[in-house]
């Protein structure tokens, strides 16, 4: 067995294993083609199992040489199932969308012969290296996932990994590791953008006989999975960080609170875990030193709210996941009242990295104030929907368009939403604005976990600020009077324009009840609950206008205010529509214009994705 | 002690490091609304969730209104209590609490009393502009307690109390977001809960949502029916509270007063509990010694410690948390159910009339009474000993309701024989009375000798768990005193273990005791007002002649003529009682029978 | 009172699982997940279980119970669908697809169908957004789900009958 006692024993068995086989240069001794499956939540969603299974039975078949090696998200969400092929001597080769067929494709074209098939979504990787800032992607917190397999320490220890660990512990005092880490400039990837190495200080400077140091993976934004990708693509990355903070903050126990909703990230999470206690990387004496660590996993189980480092903690003790006023901050009283530091998932991500590199590589990326990279989750309208990690600093414009690949089908950019029901829309206007916290929130929105929801024309803001509001009054947790009430009366108002009733002076209950409610609610949740509401009213105050004075949506999506019609001119009458209604809404002869009984019509929207010939409309 | 300097609404202050904004604010003058916010100090009471958001301030510097009643107070500190910002905060906060609660103050009986309604009319509400979907909850009416959660607030001053005080566990929060809400284990009626009917929550709600049950009507039934006759008998505590709801200064006795009112509304007697409760101290007293000589000829069975058994909530407590130990508690009823026992039985006898013509009606400071006259064991062929039992509250509003002007009343005095009492029975009401009353009668008649020091001041006071040894002539008879049923769970966790130094403790479940009793006019836990209570039980108990219960000359007659003697057969058949286990347990179910 | 009754093998199940988080309230909502695990549900009896074994009061447990959405005191259908209504998934359609279940099965959100096979609910957000918008079906997530595919969908299970 492998048991790390020193570093020496580490960097040992790193050599060990990149003689065998290496990862980055690879097989070009050993001739070995490497196929990797992206092997997440996602891609599993989209058959990754079975493009596995298919993958080694041809390879057996034909007899190719070739190992398969099962890792997290490649990031392309867009393309899963996604496999990546690397043949000795070449750059790796993303496939997208694959299937049996193309995998046939892959194997007889590709792996044999060497000819990239054309009708095959493909992708070169290796494009989220440093050096090579073109892609504007930056992979530091991803840098691992889609490369290693997640359920094999080996290859995390291969690319480096408990290096950082074990440098901290056997060369360096707490306060000279805090202190990279806070000249590193990192700030938390949480939402709150809080200095990462001045909190690890306040909890260090916290006396008491016994700490805590606590791992955030609630991912409550619902649009956000950079999280997860980490957990289920990285594990091992979040376990290495978590003992280092533990060492610089004198804890010596690990609680890592995970979203139920996530069973494979808690799957692996587990697996790295016992890997790592029998590589003594996790336990007592770690690199023989009398710093000793453990990990425990709490799961929540559905509340958003749970997010809040406060809530968090009461749901980790057992208790209703409510918030609690701050100060104290759970780094002075925090875990049943001891000084627990909190910290998200993405930012544990980054810290083996910053602790390897130092502080001045990592302040050297990003903006003034915003260091190092973000993780988003690009997703709704774009086309190339997925993860992407750019340096702080980069336009919204370059992630939605250049990588993003723009608006899906053509249509027209409207909006982005960032931080989720805590953020706010931006508009073509905020478009090259440069990301980081601070340009974020003068801009009326957040950059939250890092969700990016993009919008095109056909989204309605107000329906859209009643979305985010449905899922406040859903998520509350019900403690404090302004969030637990004034919240609902939003969505109510909301809810009352969208269905036609609104007049003009709920406009102004609106803006006053969510200026309230953002200045006096408890926690976090409802301090930004009604951002959606403020923002779009900001930006998109033409919209609710129309709603209120009107009774118009102008994206026809709320359904009070639309009618759907047919015209007679254009329709040939071929039925399609009205086998498509499932209320019989629509009547007409075979090949006589049809027409829609407006009193059965439910404005589901099914008639016109069925006609072939633009006759349906909306008004 | 370190202090800070803060400046509230441009006047400078120094106070010590972490007062908040609300208590530094409060020293200079300026009283910031508040509802969630409960402090008793005494008490060891704190609710303080920072949750209704009624007390915001302006702080420099701060992004968003601090919540004053939960942001300490830091050096340099700059606060404004009243801009338009704060302002209009409150009153949107205000009108969004009243936008889910029902309009209902005139026929509410919190009316006048309600924290919800003072604050609006302080704000100046006039109008809320924010409406939309109410809760809508049934409304779940136990026998003690009224629980409609329509008017709730969410303060949670109640969860607070029922679980850290009290430590009932009966209330807790439930759901989340809009549909959250204070109630019970899976939402069952108070009777099916775990509750005590201490009435501490209700006691302590700012609004009616919990309330104690209403019976006033029952006694104006019963009064204006020519059939019957209608006995009242009113508790030791209630007339030194009776007087805060017609303006008395706290700890006013206004036991004259009270009995000329109750003549006034019309019952046929006007007796006294304490008659009741020096009888409980004869057959307590008596249980006590025949226990303690058991235990002291070496009896392992006997149970020592005795424990009172006066208090309902207690006993409830008892039979619902430590149903193993019920077999400690004297088997004694309570002062309220001798009380009846004896008007129906004997005094009805020596009327010459049948006790269902008789209508005994109670005045208590107390909700859980309510609860235990509905005890079905208390009853003779579905006829209780104690028909209605009302609390102090509703007395005030019968009396108001009968046109009384009550400050005017001349007093009169209780009628004979059951509104004879001694000093002992007086301060039943307050805590540690019911023990000393017990020492001073069975002193006396375990030593035989003449009781000297008769005011047993190590008996006396406030705090939350007392002990005292008093000398029994020679033998050092160890007295555990606990009230709160919080801090009574720590001495029968005593018993429990086996670690209990106790030969008898005495437990009332109300901070104070009955003084601080549900039904009392509200004192919100303020032990101010508790000890102005209980000091002038202790003054009514100086002035009177008699001051020891078996010296009472109708408790003498009573046994001459009727009962024989404490602990006899009829005392036993008529004022002494048995437990019932009733904690909640899941059965097991016989896997032989089809389950699903 | 009513007196609830569980089997002793049931009882003694819900001890080990308390056992195995050492009878230690702060574990309250992991042994929940276990227990929820293991009937599928948590019943009012079973609370009761667990909040003597833990010695807190029922009413703490029941107010954990109703406070976290993953936990149910109703058995859910044989297979539990769960429609993401995360923002990646509204934007791309998911009430629509949520409809579509509601007509197909015949029920609402919340609700079983009679035959006991399905049941419907929301959830935010299975964090594969980028395959929104998506559904689970006792824990088989589907990406790309169209109103159209319910069927197709739906057709699958029905045939595992
Ligand atoms: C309503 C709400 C939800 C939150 N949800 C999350 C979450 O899901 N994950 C997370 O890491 N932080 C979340 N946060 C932020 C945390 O409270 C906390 O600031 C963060 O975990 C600290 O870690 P960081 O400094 O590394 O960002 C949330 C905050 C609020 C107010
Ligand atoms: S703001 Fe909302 S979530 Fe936060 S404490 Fe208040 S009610 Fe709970
Ligand atoms: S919108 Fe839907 S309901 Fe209306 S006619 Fe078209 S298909 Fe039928
Ligand atoms: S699908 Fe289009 S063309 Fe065909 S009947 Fe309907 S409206 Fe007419
Ligand atoms: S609780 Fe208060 S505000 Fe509510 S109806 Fe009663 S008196 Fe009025
Ligand atoms: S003050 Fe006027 S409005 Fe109010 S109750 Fe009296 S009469 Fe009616
Ligand atoms: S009456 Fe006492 S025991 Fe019952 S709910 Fe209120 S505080 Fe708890
Ligand atoms: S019932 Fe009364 S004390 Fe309890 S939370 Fe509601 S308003 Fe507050
Ligand atoms: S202490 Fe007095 S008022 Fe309180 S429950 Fe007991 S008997 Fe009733
Ligand atoms: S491919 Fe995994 S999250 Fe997108
Ligand atoms: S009194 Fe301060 S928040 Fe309620
Ligand atoms: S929003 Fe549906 S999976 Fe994330």
């Amino acid at each position: 067995m492998n048991a790390v006692k020193t570093t020496a024993d580490l960097t040992r068995i790193r050599e060990s294993l990149c003689t065998s086989s290496d990862l980055f240069d690879t097989n070009e001794n050993s001739g070995q083609v490497e196929i990797k499956v992206s092997m997440a939540t996602c891609g599993i969603a989209a058959g990754a199992r079975e493009v596995n299974t298919y993958l080694s039975e041809i390879i057996e078949r034909e007899q190719i040489k070739a190992s398969i090696i099962r890792t997290g998200c490649m990031g392309y969400c867009y393309a899963e199932p996604t496999i990546e092929v690397k043949i000795p001597g070449e750059e790796p080769i993303v496939f997208g969308h694959v299937n049996k067929s193309k995998i046939d494709d892959i194997v007889f074209c590709y792996i044999r012969k060497g000819i990239l098939p054309d009708d095959i979504t493909w992708m070169k990787t290796g494009t989220a290296k440093e050096e090579d800032l073109s892609s504007k992607q930056l992979h530091i917190a991803l840098r691992n996932c889609g490369h290693i397999d997640p359920e094999s320490i080996d290859e995390y220890i291969k690319v480096d990994g408990y290096q950082a660990l074990g440098k901290v512990v056997t060369e360096m005092s707490p306060d000279e590791a805090i202190k990279i880490i806070m000249d590193s400039g990192l700030r938390g990837r949480g939402g709150g953008g809080f200095p990462t190495g001045l909190k690890w200080q306040i909890t260090r400077k916290s006396q008491a006989d016994q700490k805590y140091v606590v791992c955030n993976a609630d991912e409550g934004d619902p649009g956000a999975f950079m999280d997860r990708s980490i957990l289920e693509g990285d594990p091992h990355s979040i376990i290495e960080a978590m003992t280092i903070n533990g060492y610089c903050t004198g804890a010596s126990k690990g609680l890592v609170y995970i979203r139920a909703e996530y069973p494979l990230a808690i799957e692996r999470l587990k697996i790295a875990m016992q890997q790592a206690r029998e590589y003594g990387l996790l336990g007592e004496n770690i690199f023989g030193t009398d710093f000793s660590f453990d990990i425990e996993i709490r799961y929540g189980a559905g509340a958003f709210v749970c997010g809040e480092e406060t809530a968090l903690i009461h749901s980790m003790e057992g208790k209703r996941g409510e918030a609690t006023v701050k100060p104290p901050f759970p780094s002075e009283s925090g875990f049943k009242g001891y000084p627990t530091n909190v910290n998200n998932v993405e930012t544990y991500a980054n810290i083996p990295l910053i602790i390897r590199k130092g502080a001045e590589w990592f302040s050297r990326i990003g903006t003034a104030k915003s260091k190092g990279t973000k993780v988003f989750a690009l997703a709704g309208k774009v086309n190339k929907v997925g993860l992407v990690e750019v340096p702080m600093g980069t336009t919204l414009r370059e992630v939605i368009f250049d990588i993003g690949g723009g608006i899906k089908d053509g249509k027209k950019f409207k909006a982005v939403q960032t931080g989720g029901p805590s953020g706010g829309c931006l508009t073509e206007k905020h478009l090259d604005l440069p990301i980081d916290y601070d340009n974020l929130l003068a801009a009326g929105s957040m950059m939250g976990s890092g969700g990016m929801i993009v919008m095109d024309e056909d989204d309605c803001m107000v329906a859209m600020a009643q979305f985010y509001l449905d899922f406040s009054v859903e998520e509350s947790c019900g403690k404090c009077s302004p969030c637990r009430i004034g919240n609902k009366r939003l969505h109510e108002i909301l809810q009352k324009i969208t269905s036609g009733n609104g007049e003009e002076e709920d406009l102004e209950k609106l803006r006053n009840l969510a200026g309230v409610i953002k200045d006096t609610a408890l926690c976090g949740l409802g301090q930004t609950s009604p951002n959606p509401v403020l923002s779009t009213m900001d930006n998109f105050y033409d919209e609710y206008i129309a709603h209120v004075n009107d009774k118009l949506c102008p994206a026809h999506q709320c359904r009070r205010l639309t009618q759907y019609f047919i015209d007679p001119e254009k329709c040939t009458g071929c039925t399609l529509c009205a086998r498509a209604c499932s209320v019989d809404a629509i009547k007409g002869e075979r090949k006589a214009p049809h027409v829609i009984d407006p009193t059965l019509c439910v404005r589901c929207g099914a008639c016109i994705e069925k006609c072939k010939f633009d006759a349906v409309y909306v008004h | 002690m370190e202090t800070v300097k803060v400046i509230i609404d441009r006047k400078e202050l120094e106070v010590p490091k972490g007062t908040t904004i609300l208590e530094a604010a409060k020293s200079i003058g300026i009283r910031i609304p508040t509802l969630c916010h409960m402090k008793l100090e005494d008490l060891n009471y704190e609710n303080n969730p920072g949750s209704c958001r009624i007390c915001v301030v302006e702080v420099e510097g701060r992004r968003n209104l601090a919540p004053a009643c939960k942001t300490e107070c830091t050096e340099g500190l700059v606060v404004k209590t009243y801009t338009s910002r704060v302002m209009n905060a409150r009153r949107t906060v205000m009108e969004l609490i009243l936008s889910n609660h029902p309009f209902e103050c005139l026929t509410c009986s919190k009316n006048g009393y309600c924290e919800l309604q003072t604050i609006a009319h302080d704000l100046g509400i006039r109008e809320v502009r924010y409406t939309g979907e109410q809760s809508v909850f049934p409304i779940d009416r136990s026998p003690s307690i009224v629980r409609n959660m329509n008017k709730c607030i969410m303060c949670r001053r109640c969860e607070t109390m029922c679980n850290e005080i009290q430590t009932v566990g009966a209330l807790t929060a439930v759901h989340r977001g809009f549909e959250a809400a204070v109630s019970t284990a899976f939402e069952k009626d108070m009777t099916g809960s775990t509750c005590s009917y201490c009435g501490q929550c209700v006691s302590i709600c700012p609004v009616n949502a919990l309330s104690g049950r209403n019976n006033q009507q029952e006694v104006l039934n019963a009064l204006a029916d020519p059939d019957k006759i209608v006995i009242v008998q009113t508790a030791p505590a209630v007339r030194a509270a009776l007087g805060r709801d017609f303006g008395f200064e706290p700890g006013t006795l206004v036991t004259g007063k009270m009995v000329s009112a109750l003549r006034y509304l019309g019952f046929d007697y006007v007796f006294d509990t304490d008659f009741a409760a020096d009888l409980t101290i004869m057959e307590e007293g008596t249980e006590l010694l025949h226990r303690l000589s058991d235990y002291l000829k070496g009896d392992k069975e006997v149970k020592i410690p005795l424990m009172t058994s006066c208090c309902p909530g207690w006993v409830s407590f008892v039979e619902q948390h430590y149903p193993d130990l019920s077999s400690h508690l004297s088997t004694a009823k309570s002062p309220q159910q001798m009380f009846g026992a004896i008007a129906k039985n004997y005094f009805a006898e020596n009327l010459g009339v049948a006790r269902d013509k008789i209508v005994v009606v109670s005045v208590m400071p107390c909700l859980a009474k309510k609860y235990e006259a509905s005890r079905p064991e208390f009853a003779v062929d579905g006829n209780p000993d104690v028909d209605i039992s009302i609390y102090t509250r509703e007395l005030a509003r019968l009396i108001r309701y009968a046109n009384i002007n009550f400050e005017e009343l001349p007093d009169s005095d209780f009628d004979r024989p059951l509104g004879e009492s001694t000093g002992a029975a007086i301060i039943f009401g307050t805590t540690g009375g019911v023990i000393e009353a017990a020492c001073r009668t069975a002193y006396e008649l375990y030593t035989g000798k003449r009781l000297e020091q008769i005011d047993i001041e190590e008996l006396r006071g406030l705090e939350g768990i007392r002990s005292a040894t008093i000398d029994f002539n020679g033998l050092p008879l160890k007295i555990g005193i606990a009230h709160g049923l919080g801090n009574a769970r720590k001495l029968i966790e005593e018993v429990r273990n086996g670690t209990s130094p106790y030969h008898a403790i005495e437990i009332m479940a109300c901070p104070g005791g009955c003084i601080g009793g549900g039904g009392q006019p509200f004192h919100k836990g303020n032990m101010k007002v508790l000890r102005k209570r209980a000091s002038a039980l202790y003054q009514a108990d100086r002035d009177k002649t008699i001051r020891r219960s078996h010296e009472n000359p109708y408790i003498i007659q009573l046994y001459k003529e009727y009962l024989g003697e404490p602990c006899g057969a009829l005392s036993h058949k008529l004022l002494h009682t048995h437990y019932f286990d009733r904690k909640e347990i899941v059965g097991i179910l016989d896997e032989t029978k089809n389950e699903e | 009172m009513e007196t609830l009754c569980l089997s002793q093998s049931k009882i003694t199940k819900i001890h080990d699982i308390c056992e195995g988080y050492n009878n230690d309230s702060a574990e309250l909502i992991n042994i929940l997940h276990a227990t929820q695990g293991t009937f599928g549900f948590l019943p009012a009896e079973v609370q009761e279980v667990i909040a003597s074994r833990l010695d807190i009061p029922v009413s703490k447990v029941y107010g954990v119970v109703t406070f976290y959405s993953f936990f149910t005191m109703t058995p859910n259908g044989k297979y539990p669908i769960s429609v993401c209504l995360g923002t990646a998934c509204y934007v791309r359609g998911a009430e629509k697809v949520l409809e579509e279940l509601e007509r197909q099965l015949d029920i609402k959100v919340g609700e079983t169908t009679n035959d006991g096979l399905f049941s419907l609910d929301c959830l935010r957000c299975v964090g594969a957004c980028g395959l929104a918008p998506v559904i689970s079906i006792a824990g088989k997530v589907y990406g790309r789900v169209s109103p159209d595919k319910v069927k197709k969908i739906l057709s699958e299970y029905y045939y595992q009958e």
